[in-house]
């Protein structure tokens, strides 16, 4: 375990580099001087010259990268053209929107997708079974935006059962204002219920073909005793894993819900950032993106590879 | 022989009417982009102030937007980019991923390093690497699928890899080297060929998943630019007036939803066809 353990972690580290790299390149490509990009049009040539200097952007690039890097490890992300405030500062303000929306999308992806998927496995074959896997496949082509959109329309302008876009701060309005969520939550649940419809569906018929639920079966325990107790725990596991990539993957699938719905989250920071040519916060939140997407994936390899000892390091 | 490998390859849809569904829709995509101007009861450009927003009818079988252009004939024309794009993404994913994939495989030492890039790439959730791209490089079609289509070519170099691994070691490949074929000869005698079923599968799954990807920047303001029509750019036009007129967004996000839904029925029928040794490649067992 232990050796598994350090093994996946050097891993991580060594992507982690080498994505940072990539990270910290993209300011010195977008088009046009990282100063001007960073100071915005109206700086006088002296402050180009202070910042330049200031920024050690004079020095050898690998200084320039281990200096940037020593300064983001020290939680410094440098500061956003448009709010003339820290980068950390900004994605914080979106955290909040953008943290509550992923959970609740995974309340909804977890309580439709799970047992649908169960339900279709246990009736293997049949056309109940056709019918929910091809839905299942509907919905994994349907865009999410269009869905919001049609969502606001129907449960917001014509029904007015929920507001049609915004979020105030739970911590300001208390808790009913988690109804502003409930519809973006929705859209963003579709396509990912979809896939977990389907991994749980075929991860439970991957090990309904076991020989102890043939075992189990023979004994004469009940059919949906086995279900519950021997294929579906087993199931479980695969499918618990797969949530972890999946919220992982919501924080940057959010950026056109967000947009859709007004909600002042870290997706819809990405496209307004880059309208106002904003780089420093576009950079920020990729790097933060990109760090949260791969730590949770370390978490949920090595949670994985606790609670089965069967899994082996590829 | 030629009837025989058109009756393999029709099989799996025969055998499931809805897949067969899904083709005949592409068929019908590919047959509007290619015949649009002579389709289209409208030009897809014209402007008319006094039809602005009019409900489907008979004469505008799908209304009008707020510019008073046919919808109906703007949907058709928008077939073309719908194609260009997911062509495009998909003969950038298959250029770069067969390569890296195949090479990787075969050279240990190369793979190692080129295998460690892709996982880097992977880390980038696929939106985000799209975005970024496009800040770099700036909206356009050719970014666009660019943008997208290197997302995808991480996934395909991992397919590529993983059945060229599974195809050097059958017994006929080891037999052919060890009778002193060279590399060029392995690749294309024994694995190209055994790769062509598995990334025809790839293909329509990409090209599904670039259809949403490309809607996505067009709505964005990100993709194609405003002025060429396309599912996503009608949709971001409309968006405002959806209360006023709802079935301006439906017509062509319907259009975005049976593309992509018929692409990934053509993909499953596909790969149920396939050798069950590569299906596993593709993360479904059995």
């Amino acid at each position: 375990m232990w050796s598994f353990a350090l093994k996946r972690t050097g891993t991580t580290a060594v992507t982690l580099v080498a994505a940072s790299v990539i990270i910290f390149a993209f300011i010195h490509v977008v088009p046009g001087d990282p100063i001007y990009v960073l100071l915005g049009d109206t700086a006088t040539p002296d402050q180009i010259d202070a910042l330049r200097h200031q920024l050690g952007l004079d020095q050898p690039i690998v200084l320039q990268y281990l200096s940037w890097a020593g300064r983001v490890l020290a939680g410094d992300l440098g500061r956003s053209i448009f709010f003339q405030a820290p980068v950390t500062s900004v994605i914080a303000d979106g955290a909040e929107t953008s943290i509550l929306l992923a959970t609740m999308t995974m309340i909804w992806v977890a309580v439709i997708g799970v047992p649908v998927g169960v339900v279709a496995a246990v009736r293997h074959g049949t056309w109940l079974d056709q019918g929910l896997s091809g839905a299942a496949m509907l919905m994994a082509s349907i865009p999410t935006f269009w869905v919001g959109l049609y969502l606001i329309l129907i449960f917001a302008a014509w029904l007015g059962w929920f507001p049609s876009s915004g979020y105030p701060s739970i911590f300001e309005g208390g808790v009913v204002n988690l109804r502003y969520l409930v519809l973006p939550s929705l859209a963003l649940a579709a396509p990912n219920a979809a896939l977990i419809l389907r991994l749980t569906r075929a991860s439970m018929l991957d090990v309904s073909r076991e020989d102890y639920v043939r075992t189990a079966r023979a004994k004469g325990i009940r059919p949906w005793q086995v279900v519950r107790r021997h294929i579906l725990r087993n199931a479980l596991l695969a499918v618990v894993s797969a949530f972890g990539f999946t919220f992982a993957a919501l924080l940057s699938e959010a950026v056109v819900t967000e947009t859709v719905f007004a909600l002042p989250g870290i997706g819809r920071l990405v496209v307004q950032s880059i309208l106002r040519r904003d780089y420093p916060v576009i950079q920020g939140v990729i790097l933060v993106i990109v760090v949260a997407y791969l730590l949770i994936n370390l978490i949920v390899d090595l949670s994985y590879r606790l609670l089965d000892p069967r899994v082996e390091l590829q | 022989m030629s009837r025989d490998v058109a009756i393999l390859w029709l099989k799996p849809f025969i055998a499931r009417p809805i897949a067969l569904a899904g083709l005949c829709i592409l068929l019908a995509t590919v047959l509007a982009a290619v015949f649009a101007p002579w389709l289209s009861p409208f030009d897809p450009y014209a402007i008319d102030p006094v039809t602005r927003l009019t409900p489907p009818n008979t004469i505008h079988w799908f209304g009008t937007d707020q510019f008073g252009r046919d919808t109906l004939s703007r949907v058709i024309h928008s077939a073309r980019m719908a194609l260009l794009i997911g062509s495009g993404v998909v003969v950038f994913a298959l250029a770069t991923g067969v390569p890296v994939g195949v090479l990787s495989a075969l050279f240990p030492r190369l793979g190692h390093v080129l295998m460690r890039m892709v996982d880097v790439l992977m880390a980038f959730p696929a939106l985000l690497l799209a975005l970024g791209l496009i800040v770099i490089l700036g909206p356009s079609v050719a970014n666009a699928i660019l943008a997208i289509g290197v997302g995808y070519m991480t996934t395909t170099t991992r397919i590529v890899y993983g059945l060229t691994l599974r195809l050097r070691a059958e017994t006929y490949v080891e037999a052919s080297r060890s009778m002193g074929a060279g590399t060029i000869w392995l690749i294309s005698k024994h694995i190209l060929p055994n790769l062509v079923s598995p990334l025809l599968v790839q293909a329509s799954f990409v090209f599904a998943f670039a259809q949403l990807g490309a809607a996505s920047l067009d709505f964005l303001g990100l993709g194609a630019p405003p002025e060429i029509p396309s599912w996503g750019n009608m949709l971001a036009e409309s968006r405002t007036f959806i209360t006023r007129a709802p079935w301006l967004l439906f017509f062509p996000g319907m259009m975005i939803v049976a593309t992509a839904f018929s692409l990934n029925l053509v993909g499953d029928a596909l790969r149920d066809r396939l050798d069950p040794r590569f299906r596993q490649v593709f993360g479904e067992k059995g």
